[in-house]
């Protein structure tokens, strides 16, 4: 049993949550940034390769590419999370050497994190005017700079409220991740909230994780308020309203 | 320097535009009128080849479009600017990077878009608001970038699809003069689609009447208003439902060109020895020319108007009778 009490238990108390916290940060900042870096292109692709999408995929080559990238989207979302870890031991373990530990944990969580960014990245860039598109092509704009000047920009606010919630989800799998030897703060509730009965251990576990999250969702809030240029005054004024007869 | 000729185009059983052919000239400003859904987006659509048509071709500045694919369809539609109804602006981008977007397609340096941009916003009266977001600015406003956009990459044509029908007359009238003006300077031919006749009688050289895909009228707007029976003429220069005046012919006169200068009425009502008067008339500028349509009532019969149209035809002066009892 845990003793409170005693005095040796707080400094080791704080080393274990320190660790724990530092440890899922680091798996959660790691994964997320390769789940952009992978997840990003990858939605605006899914968006583009739709049939009469803005990257011009009216082609046999843009139908196939969508449908592939389609496939392996929902099938990465529908397996569930302790499946697929479990699935890609063999692929972690040919990536980092080993499938233990808070790096190789890192593997599962983008691999799962991947898909459902992309779906994000999906959604908002649907969002954009279509009528965008064709002023691009209108002014003769590359593909790439449609995307860059457009597509991000329009799309951007949405992505980043998609960053917080994708954020959430890879903190929960951690945990998850914790529990077969990941490291971070769902191992440390697992060793010491379970097999050594600390409540200390987890309460302190989850109000540490209730912060995390509140802090993501709070920094990715008024991030993509401050990226929306688009509110204010057009939403009460918006540019297609009719002349107001009785105004006249 | 725009030349539609025979083009036709089909979305499943819809003949948007059947068999159009449309010429507009070095310089022009021509307008498109028509009714919703008679096919006038699809018409300015080819002109950049947003659309492509199922038959016919599309020639802009010597260039077959509808023969371009991929870098050479980007260069000619830098020659070729265009406008909407709703601006289309990125929202999320200021006025000067709107305005920078353009000048990127064409390949400038980050410097000179930076530049370039700010001039363009200048010349459309805008360069006070150049860090403005689209939200921030008004109807008017936004398609000032808007013009600014589509003229920064120089071109020699402009289209516009309805970028006046989301404003107030009054910001219309001054966007269509900067239009005409951008066009008198620039050299710029422009290719406007409407369903305000106000437009096509502020700017524009020549128009083009859409109806169900097919083009009904066309030609300088002088010759039209001299064109009897012609639809455009009567709605440019509308007189309304003719009275019920018993014992009174009605007789709608059109003047276009020098006509209108001489005191032709004074004449009728003199040589004639009719009390005619003058139920309602219109007299507008056109192309630097006084045209118009004057609507009289002759007392008598038929048989003095008959003699009124007459000395009128004489005179080198169109009446139409419009009812006589
Ligand atoms: N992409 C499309 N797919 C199917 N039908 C279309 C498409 N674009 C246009 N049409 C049809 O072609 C016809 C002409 O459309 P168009 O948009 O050119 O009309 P318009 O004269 O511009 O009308 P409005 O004044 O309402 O803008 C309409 O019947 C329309 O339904
Ligand atoms: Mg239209």
């Amino acid at each position: 049993m845990i003793d409170v009490t005693d005095p040796a238990f707080w400094p080791d108390f704080l080393e274990v949550l320190g660790k724990g916290t530092l440890e899922t940060l680091w798996m959660t900042s790691v994964a997320m940034l390769i789940t952009i870096v992978i997840g990003l292109p990858l939605g605006i692709l899914l968006v583009g390769t739709e049939e009469g999408g803005f990257l011009g995929a009216s082609t046999r080559r843009g139908r196939i590419l969508n449908q592939v990238l389609g496939f392996i989207v929902n099938l990465g979302r529908s397996v569930p999370f302790i499946v697929l870890m479990i699935a890609l031991i063999p692929f972690t373990r040919w990536l980092v050497g080993s499938f233990i530990g808070t790096g190789p944990a890192i593997v599962p969580l983008t691999v799962v994190a991947i898909p459902f960014f992309a779906r994000v990245v999906e959604i908002a860039v649907k969002e954009v005017d279509a009528g965008l598109f064709e002023t691009a092509d209108s002014l003769g704009a590359t593909r790439w700079q449609l995307v860059r000047r457009v597509v991000l920009p329009q799309a951007l606010p949405s992505i980043v409220l998609g960053v917080a919630t994708t954020a959430t989800s890879i903190i929960n799998f951690s945990a998850m991740v914790g529990v077969v030897g990941g490291g971070g703060l769902g191992n440390v509730a697992l060793t010491y909230g379970l097999h050594r009965y600390s409540w200390a251990h987890i309460i302190a576990v989850i109000v540490i994780l209730f912060v995390l999250v509140q802090l993501i969702q709070w920094g990715c809030n008024a991030l993509a308020r401050r990226l929306d240029r688009s509110r204010g005054r057009s939403r009460a004024l918006p540019a297609h309203r009719p002349p107001d007869p009785a105004a006249v | 320097m725009i030349t539609i000729d025979h083009v036709s185009r089909s979305y499943g059983d819809v003949r948007a535009l059947d068999d159009v052919s449309i010429q507009v000239g070095r310089g022009e400003i021509f307008g498109v009128v028509g009714q919703s859904g008679a096919g006038k987006s699809t018409l300015l659509r080819l002109v950049n080849a947003i659309e492509r048509p199922d038959s016919g071709s599309v020639v802009v500045d010597d260039v077959e479009l509808s023969a371009l694919q991929g870098r050479e369809l980007r260069a000619a539609r830098h020659r070729i600017g265009m406008v909407f109804q709703h601006f289309n602006l990125v929202g999320n981008r200021t006025a000067a990077q709107n305005v920078e977007f353009a000048l990127e397609a064409v390949g400038r340096t980050r410097g000179d878009r930076k530049r370039e941009a700010r001039d363009m916003l200048d010349l459309v009266g805008l360069a006070h608001r150049a860090d403005a977001y689209p939200s921030e600015l008004s109807g008017g406003q936004r398609q000032r970038v808007g013009i600014a956009r589509a003229l920064a990459s120089k071109p020699d044509v402009l289209l516009s699809d309805e970028a006046t029908s989301a404003l107030d007359p009054e910001t219309t009238r001054q966007i269509l003069a900067l239009v005409q003006r951008l066009s008198a300077d620039l050299g710029l031919t422009v290719l406007l689609i409407t369903h305000e006749m106000e437009v096509v009688k502020q700017i524009c050289d020549g128009a083009a009447l859409l109806e169900s895909g097919r083009v009904v009228e066309q030609g300088p707007l002088l010759d039209l208003v001299n064109t009897p029976g012609s639809r455009l003429a009567h709605d440019l220069f509308p007189l309304g439902e003719a009275p019920d005046l018993p014992g009174f012919g009605i007789l709608d006169l059109t003047f276009a060109g020098g006509e209108a200068e001489r005191p032709t009425i004074a004449l009728l009502a003199r040589d004639l020895g009719l009390d005619v008067s003058i139920l309602g008339a219109t007299i507008e500028t056109i192309g630097g020319q006084q045209a118009g349509r004057t609507r009289l009532a002759i007392p008598g019969g038929g048989e003095a108007t008959a003699q009124a149209v007459t000395f009128l035809a004489e005179r080198g002066v169109r009446a139409e009778a419009v009812s006589s009892r």
